[in-house]
């Protein structure tokens, strides 16, 4: 053992343990001194998704149009659907391509930077952070687009609800966060996170109400003697339903049995309980990918 | 009061090597329970205190750990066993530019760069300007950096790191890289951290830097440090264990056969074997190198009785390069007076490429001359002792 025997001077700076294990408190607090890496790492993405394309951000916001194009054409030939039944199934769709593009690239965040991750000592979690940031800016950006629809369509939203719309977003940035934390780990020990993520994903779009009524689902699974609680069990769903709640509608949602119909509070309640228990998984997810990252640089 | 800047207590790290790596989750699950995996020890029980101000060469051979270390203390990798302390704000040049994302500007490059080493955007504007200005970039700063020639892009990582403003800079075999004028400038910025008294660790096998630059120098053989000495010493260790077991007169070489004969004259030479205090000796060296050098420098030490080197000096410090090398040449060093007092004094050489730091071919103990006293002082060097009053 090497005696540290002589005492420190007052204005010189402590010894400090390099590549100690931390506490979720001291890792959070780690993340929050480099979140400005975080937000240079989230317009990197962007930039670079868009870099060649001509249109840049504007790709972004035909996608949405396109598919609303697409989706009122397709479900009309087929007299499938509802009133308005693209724009319910833009309000999921949004959703659905936040939460999976959040997951998709986080799951490659650390993979993709071996080089960084073996030559810089750096909170690593802020890659996979930054992949759902990145994610998360790129759904305002359509969501900006699907106002725009809204607006010019003349839809009705449902303002009573709407600002159940921020807390969703916050909730399915924890989901999102907590998961892309467990993926991005896993994906450097086994390389085919990647592929087995794939198959989640297409299961998970399935499993939430976004081309189906979250109601039908509900009594269908009331019947089979299921709780209809055990759809809420999915986190994506509270915040696909609320969304949809918000911007589908006033009157029609009621009257067509697409929603459940309770006030914003049971909403929120819903939203509220997902974010607690997710929150609970975040946490859990921070010290695992802790006890990871003492691995990570030599296994990449 | 000197502060220690970094201590390693008693550090080991071992890696897992898979005999047969596994990548695929298939593998993994059809393997669950059967090791298939050799424990490798990269180092062993490492104990090393570095106090502020210090400039310290890690030594050693490829796998002999020393990037190990290096990254032990940078915190990239966890220890097995053991810790390491570091006092102040830590940067690590292991890799010039890495992570600079080829499609984004110089500038947005720089941000980037700088943020992962825990900078926030207004401490990097304070010193963007000084970056640029360090690596000449000013006209192509707004460039992708995939437009960058290689050494543009090593000079913008360098300068990158060293505007940190680190307490401690480490430092892995990165001035091999990138051409001479640029070396130069990397190694007057290096010496003006030591002057403010910044720590600075350095990873090398280039024995030459180590002996220009630091002011203590550790050797790593196979994950265990054999030596932690002044650089003189620790070079002759280090070649030790690079070589195997010194045979005197005549050691192992690496690689190339290319300090070849090596003969000793001296004006009186067929009068008597040695040669008085302050008459001139000549050494002449066969080179012969097999490719083409371009920046050849020679070394040459001569040592005590006891072995320890009393001079050193090379080529380059004479201020008069070899220029290329290419077959064979005989190179014929003059010195002018030898003021030296008794005894049988060793000569060794070395040649190596200043342009690749690697050590092409060296000779510890190649010859020996002999001096030969008639007056009464003793000791190793002659001086010139009159009583005036």
């Amino acid at each position: 053992m090497v005696q540290l025997a002589r005492p420190s001077t007052q204005d010189a700076p402590e010894l400090r343990l390099m590549a100690a294990r931390r506490s979720v408190v001291e890792h959070v607090r780690e993340i929050s001194r480099f979140r400005e890496l975080v937000g240079m790492l989230v317009r990197k993405e962007l930039t670079v998704r868009y870099q060649h394309s001509t249109l840049g951000f504007v790709w972004s916001m035909i996608q949405p149009l396109f598919l609303l194009i697409v989706y009122s054409v397709v479900f009309a030939i087929l007299r499938a659907g509802f009133a308005d039944f693209a724009i319910w199934v833009l309000c999921g769709l949004l959703v659905w391509t936040l939460v999976s593009t959040s997951l998709t690239t986080a799951t490659q965040s650390i993979t993709s930077n071996a080089s960084l991750v073996g030559k810089v000592k750096f909170p690593r979690a802020v890659l996979p952070l930054s992949s759902v940031g990145a994610a998360l800016v790129h759904f305002c950006l359509q969501a900006v687009a699907f106002a725009v629809i809204l607006a010019v369509t003349r839809h009705d939203v449902a303002w009573s609800y709407m600002w159940l719309v921020p807390v969703a977003l916050l909730t399915c940035a924890i989901v999102c966060a907590a998961m892309a934390l467990l993926l991005a780990p896993l994906n450097v020990y086994a390389r085919d996170t990647t592929h087995l993520l794939e198959l989640l994903v297409l299961g998970w779009f399935w499993a939430t109400p976004i081309l189906y009524q979250y109601e039908r689902a509900a009594s269908w699974f009331g019947r089979q003697g299921f709780g209809e609680w055990i759809l809420l069990v999915n986190p994506v769903t509270p915040i696909v339903i609320t969304v949809q709640r918000a911007i589908y509608g006033t009157d029609t949602v009621d009257d067509l049995r697409l929603l459940p119909a309770s006030g914003p509070a049971w909403y929120l309640g819903v939203l509220l309980a997902t974010a607690a228990a997710w929150g609970v998984v975040l946490a859990l997810s921070l010290r695992a990918f802790d006890r990871a990252d003492i691995h990570l640089a030599e296994t990449l | 009061m000197t502060l220690e800047a970094i201590v390693v207590d008693g550090v080991s790290k071992s890696f897992r090597i898979a005999t047969e790596p596994t990548h695929s989750l298939k593998e993994r699950l059809v393997r669950i329970g059967r090791a298939s995996y050799e424990v490798f020890h990269a180092l062993h029980d490492i104990d090393l205190t570095i106090d502020q101000g210090q400039t310290v060469g890690i030594l050693g051979h490829n796998g002999s750990g020393k990037s190990t270390l290096l990254k032990c203390i940078a915190g990239i990798l966890t220890p097995t066993r053991g810790r390491v302390l570091v006092r102040g704000r830590l940067a690590s040049l292991l890799e010039l530019g890495a992570g600079f994302h080829p499609d984004l500007t110089g500038r947005e490059n720089v941000y980037i760069n700088a943020a992962f080493y825990g900078m926030g955007r207004r401490d990097i504007d304070r010193v963007f300007d000084d970056i640029v200005d360090f690596a000449e970039l000013a006209q192509f700063i707004d460039e992708p950096v995939k437009h960058y020639s290689s050494g543009m892009y090593v000079r913008l990582g360098f300068a990158v790191a060293v505007n940190l403003d680190p307490d401690v800079l480490l430092v892995d075999e990165v001035l091999a890289v990138g051409d001479e004028v640029f070396q130069v400038k990397c190694l007057s910025r290096i010496k003006e951290f030591q002057s403010e008294g910044r720590t600075i660790v350095f990873v090398t096998h280039a024995a030459e830097t180590v002996r220009q630059v630091c002011d203590r120098a550790i050797v790593l053989d196979h994950g265990h440090l054999v030596e932690d000495a002044a650089p003189g010493p620790a070079i002759r260790i280090f070649r030790e264990h690079l070589h195997g077991q010194l045979e005197p007169g005549r050691a192992p070489s690496r690689g190339q056969d290319a300090i070849g004969d090596v003969r000793v004259h001296h004006p009186h030479e067929h009068e008597r074997r040695h040669l008085l205090p302050g008459e001139s000796l000549t050494i002449e060296v066969d080179l012969r190198v097999e490719q083409p050098v371009a920046r050849p420098v020679l070394d040459l030490e001569i040592g005590d009785r006891t072995g320890q080197p009393i001079f050193h000096v090379d080529s380059d410090a004479l201020g008069q390069p070899l220029g290329r090398l290419d077959g064979a040449r005989t190179i014929r060093i003059e010195i002018g007076g030898v003021w030296l007092l008794d005894g049988e004094f060793p000569v060794s050489l070395q040649l190596s490429d200043r342009t690749t730091g690697e050590v092409i071919d060296w000779r510890e103990r190649v010859t020996t001359f002999e001096v030969a006293d008639d007056g009464r002082a003793d000791g190793t060097v002659a001086l010139d002792v009159k009583i005036v009053e």
